[in-house]
């Protein structure tokens, strides 16, 4: 034998840096319209091919194609582009509020609205979502008023969490909207235990966890995983991969896998890869998993492809790690411009009235705005008071925490 | 009233929470169908069926990851570590996200869980199977942290701590399973049916989170203790004549500071004893709480008697071992002024 020259560690890197054309010819994006539906019930070793395949329903020419197809109706999609229009109109006023200097941090779901509205459609009332920081739209689309959110956003005396955490940590129970932590994949491992819980109480209710691309590295992913297939646990897991972790791109965390949907092999999990930009099938992939999670068939894995349009949060600035022009170069497009083609062309939608609502929700925004102002800003000390610290670290408060509260002069 | 081991009074614990209240759920790994390889939940499977009693993969995050989960949809998830030396896979699951629910959702969501482990050495487990990491819980707001030291405490502290409505940390000091030992580990194991305290009633009770127990009555010195070294305690004032104040903790978090300052004024002297590792052990808060509550009652300095800075051993484990012997040299030093 040969003798074997010395080794050499292999560091994956993005295909471009700053300056670089944009390239996403190695992104495999199927036609719309070409993946399979099973049956709900199907076995999850006769549908391993979803999970390396994009399910898709929305073509270039802005029909709605292939097995996929008319989960929803006109009025409910004229409803989600809605949503995610509210979506985008937060996002963008609050950035900017932070921006003023009126609050300390925010995170932006630009580019992938599609996902946390499509999928709450596929929800009912008392099912339960685990999210991250980036699925506001899980909120939004259920009418979540705007004011609390800024509330939130802003630390002011009427927000809900009290000041406790950093902005865009939302909790909202009655909403299905577990607490956030900001230690990314706690909740999968949460969300699974919460689904098992409804199982053993026989109770009709699922549970989705939420992570990203980048997250799936973390043990926590996989004890959900095994948690999942071990007690088919009525949940849907889905990986919300929008190509970057901060400025680390996909690859750190995929690895060797073809995919991250492919990850569910291991476990047994019926995994499926949708186009994550497309409001269609976002929806129509949810709806499928929560009906199986429903019926007591188990667990679903998906995995959403999208693109993080937008920095990290507002502490990043991706200029430094990826060429500018990556996002108009996104093969999948962006979500609402794809929905309201699809709306133009079904007839129910029109520029003229695109711009009309835009204008509508821009009103709504500014409104809630406003009225969240007035309560107060992180820097106008209208926060709860520091007495309310105190508070909540344990249902009844123990001598040694009410002596400190005394010492802090409250 | 029934003679039982602290495993006997374990499993009554959770065999009467269980029948009281359905929302109780019972796993961890070995725990269903075999009863835990300390045979703590032996017979629950059986008894309130595989659904509320049940074994896990190999994942302490996953088990207290998925307990979380469940405590926030409104059960009552009780879960065993099956050594406190493998829990730290989940301790990012304790901290980060149970200890803190409550507070970072100002109420919205609550974490009612108990995490049982067994902790402590003298069993020749090794340095995995032998650690006392209470201090890494009692550092944490948000989690309370109880340690019985025998049948009937452990029963009452455990029903206490599962209808606590926020996260408790259990910790067993497995050496006193079988029996209350006293460090003298050369001599035969004395069974609890032949202390008072192994007797436990059959029915529901808990005893309250947060109250130490006095189990000495001594003007000489005040030992702090819990835990295993409870009966050490006992062993070295028998041994040294010495008229120590013997007080067990229990509960470390919350704590019963108003037991210790009492006993550290009257005595004025005041050893504390554990057998995890010494620097920025719980005995470091007590010595801390104590001076700074008896500074002007101390008549000689606190002293700490605990296990050595080290991973704990193998072979020399007596070595490493707080016994009666270092803890009665510690009692003779006290009393030299």
């Amino acid at each position: 034998m040969p003798k074997a020259s010395g080794l050499s560690l292999h560091v994956p890197a993005p295909e471009v840096r700053p300056g670089d054309t944009p390239d996403f010819s190695g992104v495999d994006i199927p036609k719309a319209g070409e993946a399979r539906r099973p049956d709900i019930d199907v076995d999850p070793k006769e549908i391993r091919d979803l999970a390396f395949s994009v399910i898709r329903v929305l073509s270039r020419k802005g029909d709605a194609v292939g097995p996929w197809a008319n989960s929803l109706s006109n009025e409910e999609l004229v409803a989600g582009l809605r949503n995610m229009m509210t979506v985008r109109c937060f996002d963008a006023r609050m950035l900017l509020a932070q921006r003023q200097g009126k609050t300390s941090f925010f995170v932006q779901s630009f580019g992938e609205e599609a996902v946390a509205c499509a999928f709450q459609s596929a929800l009912v009332k008392g099912d339960m979502n685990f999210p991250t920081y980036r699925q506001v739209g899980l909120l939004i689309s259920q009418q979540y008023p705007l004011k609390l959110l800024m509330n939130q956003i802003y630390s002011n005396e009427e927000d809900p969490i009290r000041g406790r955490q950093l902005p865009v940590m939302y909790s909202a129970k009655d909403y299905g909207f577990f607490s956030i932590s900001g230690n990314l994949t706690t909740q999968f491992s949460q969300a699974v235990g919460w689904a098992m819980a409804s199982a053993i109480n026989n109770d009709t209710k699922i549970a989705a966890g939420w992570v990203g691309d980048g997250s799936t590295s973390e043990n926590d992913f996989h004890a959900a995983m095994v948690f999942a297939s071990t007690y088919r646990a009525p949940v849907v897991l889905n990986i919300v991969n929008n190509q970057w972790a901060i400025s680390t791109f996909q690859g750190m965390a995929k690895g060797g896998s073809a995919t991250f949907a492919a990850r569910g092999h291991g476990f047994g999990l019926p995994a499926l890869r949708v186009d994550g930009n497309d409001y269609l099938a976002v929806h129509a992939v949810a709806q499928w998993a929560c009906e199986r999670a429903r019926r007591n068939l188990g667990p679903t894995l998906i995995e959403y492809v999208t693109y993080r349009a937008g920095g990290h949060s507002t502490s990043d600035d991706p200029a430094a790690y990826r060429p500018k022009e990556e996002g108009d170069a996104w093969p999948l497009g962006d979500p609402i411009l794809r929905l309201k083609a699809h709306l133009i062309k079904q007839g129910v939608w029109s520029e003229q009235k695109h711009s009309q609502v835009e204008a509508e929700i821009e009103d709504e925004v500014i409104t809630a705005q406003k009225a969240a102002e007035n309560i107060g800003t992180l820097i106008s000390g209208s926060a709860p008071s520091a007495r309310d610290m105190f508070e909540g670290v344990y249902e009844t408060m123990p001598p040694h925490l009410i002596k400190q509260r005394q010492e802090a002069g409250y | 009233m029934t003679n039982m081991t602290m495993i006997e009074a374990i499993r009554s614990a959770h065999d009467n929470a269980m029948e009281h209240d359905e929302r109780v759920v019972v796993y961890g790994e070995d725990v269903g169908f075999f009863g835990g390889v300390f045979r703590c939940t032996a017979g629950l499977q059986e008894k309130y069926g595989k659904t509320r009693c049940f074994d896990a993969p190999i994942s302490e995050l996953g088990i207290v990851g998925t307990a979380i989960g469940m405590a926030a949809y409104g059960l009552r998830p009780l879960v065993e570590i099956q050594f406190a030396d493998y829990v730290y896979p989940a301790y990012d699951q304790i901290v980060s996200e149970a200890a803190r629910l409550r507070h970072r959702s100002a109420g919205d969501f609550t974490c009612p869980l108990v995490i049982r482990m067994p902790v402590g050495g003298g069993i020749f487990g090794g340095q995995t199977h032998s650690q006392s990491p209470e201090a890494i819980f009692t550092h944490v707001s948000g989690l309370k942290t109880v340690m019985p030291s025998n049948p009937y405490d452990a029963k009452g502290l455990l029903i206490a701590a599962i209808e606590d409505p926020d996260p408790v940390i259990f910790l067993e000091p497995k050496r006193l399973y079988n029996g209350p030992f006293d460090g003298h580990h050369e001599a035969p194991v004395v069974p609890w049916r032949q202390h008072p305290a192994g007797e436990v009633p059959d029915d529901y009770y808990s005893l309250p989170l947060g109250k130490a127990e006095l189990r000495r009555e001594g003007s000489d010195v005040t030992v702090l203790a819990y835990g295993t070294m409870v009966y050490v305690a006992h062993a070295a004032a028998k041994e040294t004549g010495i008229d120590a104040e013997i007080i067990d903790l229990r509960s470390l978090l919350p704590l019963d500071i108003d037991t210790i300052t009492a006993s550290v004024q009257k005595t004025g002297r005041c050893v504390i004893v554990h057998e995890a590792t010494l620097t920025c052990g719980f005995g470091a808060e007590l010595a801390a709480l104590v001076q700074q509550e008896c500074f002007y009652h101390l008549e000689v300095p606190i002293q700490r008697i605990t296990g050595w800075d080290t991973p704990y051993p193998h072979a020399q484990e007596w070595d490493y071992f707080p016994g009666p012997a270092r803890l009665g040299r510690a009692l003779h030093k006290a009393m030299e002024v």
